[in-house]
C-alpha cells in the first residue's frame, strides 16, 4: 500500500489502526485495567496529567493504556480531550503553605521549622533490578505497613511554614523581576497566543504544561554552565492542596476537591541591584508527583529572570516556545508526511544552480 | 461558507448536524470546536482579512490530530463549515494522500458535510502545499495548512524581533538574503515557501507551495485563508489583492520549470508535475501533482496513457 496512494488511502489508514491496536493485545496476556495503570504506574499518570494539563487521573491512566505507555502520546490524547471541555470558571488562588504534606525537604538548611519529611522517594534507593518484585504483593504490603507503623513519628502539623519565608523576613530575597513590575492581568496561554515579553502567569503556565524531558534538558544546560543559575533547593514539597471556587450564588467559597502537586522553590544569587547582592527565587509547580519537572521549572523560571540573557535557557522566547511536548512532538513527526512538492521545488533550484545559474542571468523573467 | 438562513423556528442547521450528533459524535459540539472557540476564530479571520498578509495571533486549540499535521487549517475549516458546505481536502495536490483522507474522515464525522474531489464543486478547500490547478471563483475559500507562518524566520529566529520588523515594514534583511543568494549562486535558492509582498505592505509566507502556485494568489477571485495551529497565527489574502513574489528589477523570481515534460497520465504540459522514479527500469516519468485535475482531463480526453509504474 502506497504512502501517498493514487487511490485507497482510507483502507490503508484503517489497517494501520488495526495493526496498532493488535500489538497492544498480545494473546494470553490480559491488558491492565485503568485502575491498575493508575495505581502501579502512578508517576507516569502524574506526568501525563501535567503535560496534558488536565488533572484527571483516571483519564490520564486510560490515555496511557491507550497509548501503550508512550507518555507524549498519552499527554496528547488528554490535551485533545481537554480542549473540548467547557470552561466554567477559575479556581481561587491556592496557598501552598496549607498543603497536606506527603514529602517536604530543604537543601538550604539542616533543620527547618516542622522538620524534613522524606516521604516516598527513590532518592536513596539503590537502583538494582528487583527480580523478586511483586512475588507476593499482599505480603509485601502488610510487611511495609507494619514496619512503617512501628517507626511512626506522630502526625504532621496541618500547616508547615515556608522555608523561603525565613529569608524573605531577613530581606535577603528579591522577588521575581516580573513580580516587581506593575501587576499584570492573568493570561491563559491556552486561550491566547503567547507574546513576548510574556507575563509571568503565561510563563509559569507554559512551563507547567511543558514536557519533562524538554524542561530538564534546558534547565540542565543552565546548571551545567550555559547559564548562571547555581541553584539551591530552598524547599521541595509534594502534597495535596484543596481546590476552591467562589460560589456564584452568594460569593462564598466552596472546596470542590483536592489535587496532588509538586512544588519547588529554588534560590540562586542574583546580581547587584539596589541594596547589593541578594537571592533571587525561581518557582516551579506541576500536577502530581514529578520532582524533576518542578525543580527544572524553578531553575528555568529563575534563569528567565536574568538581567542580560547570555544562553538559550535564559532567553524567554527560546525556552517558552520550545518546551511544549505536544507541539514539538507533532512538528517533529510531521516530517513523516509527504513533502514531494516542496522537494520538487528544491530540486528545481538545486538543478538550476548546478546547471550554472549564471547562465540563466538575464532571462530572469522568462516564465514568471 | 454557504450558510443557510436561520428558519423562523430558530433551526439554523436542518438535518445535517443532528444526524451527525445522533451518529455518535454527541459528546462533542457540531464541527468539534465549541461555539466560543469558533466565534473567536471567525473574529480573527475578519481581522486578518482587514489586514491582508498580516499575521493575527489567536488562541489555537488542541486538535485530535497532531500539531504540524494541519491543526491550523483544520481549525479554520471547522470554524467556517456548515452543513450545506462541500469540502475538498488535498495534500501535495492529492485528494487521496493519507493525511488528506484522515482529515476528511474527521471533518466528515463531526460536521456531516459532503466531500468532493472536484475543485469546482467545493465551497471550502483545505490544502497542504498546493493551490489547485483549476481557477477558483468568488464563492470558494481556499484554506492553507501552514507550518511556519513567519517569512522572516529565514533571517531572524526571534518572534519579538520579526514582529518589530513587520511593524516597521523593515524587510531589508530579506532583500539582502535574496541578493546574496544571487551573488553566491547566480540564482535565488528559495524553493517552496517563497516570500511574497501582499498589498504592498506585509511580507507573507505563502506556506510551502511551489513558486508555480504564486501567480494564482495575485488578484484572485476567491478568498485565501492561512492558519498555523502550532504557531497560533491566522492570515489572509482577500480577493483582488496584489500578491507579488519578492523580485529585483533585473532579476525576477521564477516558477519551477519542467522543460519538455508533460504528464504521463493526462498529457498536460501546463500543470505542476511530480517526478516519479521507477526503480525497476531506472526510468523517470512525470505526473500531475493535482490528481483531481489530472483525472478530469483523463476522463474528458482520449484513452488514458498507462500510469507510471503500473497501478500502485
Amino acid at each position: 500500500m502506497g504512502y501517498v496512494a493514487v487511490k485507497g488511502g482510507t483502507a490503508a489508514i484503517e489497517n494501520a489502526e488495526r495493526f496498532r491496536e493488535l500489538r497492544r493485545l498480545a494473546p494470553g496476556v490480559p491488558p491492565p485495567t485503568v485502575a491498575q495503570v493508575r495505581s502501579a504506574l502512578h508517576l507516569a499518570v502524574d506526568r501525563v496529567m501535567g503535560e496534558g494539563s488536565l488533572y484527571a487521573p483516571d483519564l490520564a491512566a486510560l490515555a496511557l493504556k491507550q497509548a501503550a505507555g508512550d507518555p507524549l502520546e498519552a499527554a496528547f490524547i488528554l490535551r485533545a480531550y481537554r480542549t473540548t471541555l467547557p470552561r466554567r470558571g477559575a479556581t481561587l488562588p491556592i496557598a501552598t503553605s496549607g498543603m497536606r504534606i506527603v514529602r517536604r525537604i530543604s537543601a538550604a538548611f539542616k533543620e527547618i521549622p516542622g522538620g524534613q519529611v522524606l516521604g516516598p522517594t527513590a532518592d536513596y534507593t539503590l537502583r538494582l533490578l528487583d527480580f523478586e518484585l511483586d512475588a507476593d504483593p499482599q505480603a509485601a504490603r502488610e510487611r511495609l505497613l507494619r514496619e512503617l507503623r512501628a517507626a511512626e513519628a506522630g502526625p504532621l502539623p496541618p500547616e508547615l511554614p515556608k522555608v523561603i519565608d525565613l529569608l524573605r523576613r531577613e530581606g535577603l530575597l528579591v522577588e521575581s523581576r516580573s513580580l516587581r513590575r506593575a501587576p499584570e492581568r492573568l493570561v491563559d496561554a491556552t486561550r491566547e497566543a503567547l507574546t513576548f515579553p510574556a507575563p509571568r502567569s503565561a510563563r509559569l503556565q507554559a512551563l507547567a504544561r511543558g514536557e519533562t524531558g524538554g524542561l530538564l534538558a534546558l534547565a540542565y544546560s543552565n546548571m551545567r554552565g550555559y547559564g548562571s543559575v547555581h541553584p539551591v533547593i530552598g524547599e521541595l514539597r509534594v502534597g495535596t492542596v484543596p481546590v476552591r471556587i467562589r460560589r456564584p450564588e452568594d460569593g462564598g467559597e466552596e472546596t470542590i476537591g483536592e489535587i496532588l502537586v509538586t512544588e519547588a522553590e529554588v534560590i540562586a544569587r542574583i546580581g547587584e541591584g539596589e541594596g547589593g547582592a541578594r537571592f533571587g527565587l525561581g518557582y516551579g509547580l506541576c500536577f502530581g508527583h514529578n520532582e524533576t519537572k518542578a525543580i527544572a521549572m524553578a531553575v528555568l523560571d529563575r534563569a528567565l529572570d536574568s538581567e542580560e540573557p547570555s544562553s538559550p535557557s535564559e532567553d524567554e522566547e527560546f525556552v517558552l516556545t520550545h518546551v511544549d511536548g505536544i507541539e514539538s512532538m507533532g512538528f517533529c513527526n510531521h516530517y513523516k508526511l509527504p513533502h514531494y512538492v516542496t522537494f520538487q521545488s528544491d530540486l528545481d533550484r538545486l538543478r538550476a544552480i548546478r546547471g550554472g545559474g549564471a547562465a540563466a542571468k538575464g532571462d530572469g523573467r522568462d516564465e514568471a | 461558507m454557504t450558510r443557510p438562513e436561520p428558519t423562523p423556528s430558530g433551526t439554523a442547521f436542518p438535518g445535517g448536524w443532528r444526524r451527525a450528533l445522533e451518529e455518535g459524535a454527541s459528546r462533542y459540539s457540531y464541527a468539534f470546536l465549541d461555539e466560543s472557540a469558533k466565534r473567536e476564530i471567525r473574529r480573527r479571520i475578519l481581522k486578518a482579512i482587514a489586514l491582508p498578509g498580516c499575521q493575527v495571533p489567536f488562541g489555537s486549540r488542541e486538535m485530535p490530530i497532531a500539531r504540524g499535521w494541519g491543526t491550523g487549517g483544520l481549525q479554520l475549516t471547522l470554524a467556517l463549515i456548515g452543513p450545506e458546505d462541500v469540502l475538498k481536502v488535498i495534500d501535495q495536490g492529492c485528494d487521496d494522500s493519507v493525511n488528506a483522507v484522515n482529515i476528511k474522515k474527521f471533518v466528515g464525522r463531526v460536521a456531516g458535510v459532503r466531500m468532493t474531489t472536484d475543485t469546482r464543486a467545493a465551497t471550502l478547500i483545505q490544502t497542504r502545499h498546493r493551490i489547485p490547478e483549476e481557477k477558483l471563483d468568488s464563492g470558494q475559500v481556499l484554506i492553507f495548512q501552514v507550518p511556519i507562518p513567519e517569512p522572516l524566520r529565514l533571517v531572524e529566529p526571534s518572534e519579538r524581533e520579526t514582529r518589530r520588523m513587520h511593524a516597521e515594514a523593515d524587510y531589508s534583511r530579506m532583500w539582502l538574503y535574496l541578493y546574496e543568494d544571487i551573488v553566491r549562486y547566480g540564482e535565488i535558492t528559495v524553493g517552496a515557501r517563497y516570500p511574497v509582498m501582499v498589498n504592498g505592505r506585509y511580507l507573507m509566507d505563502p506556506s510551502p507551495i511551489p513558486r508555480w502556485d504564486l501567480p494564482r494568489l495575485h488578484r484572485a477571485e476567491n478568498l485565501f485563508l492561512f492558519c498555523a495551529g502550532r504557531e497560533k497565527r491566522i492570515y489572509a489574502v482577500p480577493p483582488h489583492t496584489d500578491v507579488e513574489p519578492l523580485s529585483f528589477e533585473d532579476f525576477a523570481s521564477r516558477v519551477e520549470r519542467f522543460p519538455g515534460r508533460s504528464c504521463s497520465r493526462c498529457g498536460a504540459g501546463d500543470s505542476f508535475l511530480d517526478e516519479v522514479i521507477d526503480d525497476a527500469r531506472g526510468l523517470r516519468s512525470w505526473v500531475c501533482s493535482d490528481t483531481a485535475f489530472c483525472e478530469k482531463r483523463r476522463t474528458r480526453n482520449a484513452p488514458p496513457a498507462e500510469a507510471p509504474g503500473g497501478s500502485r
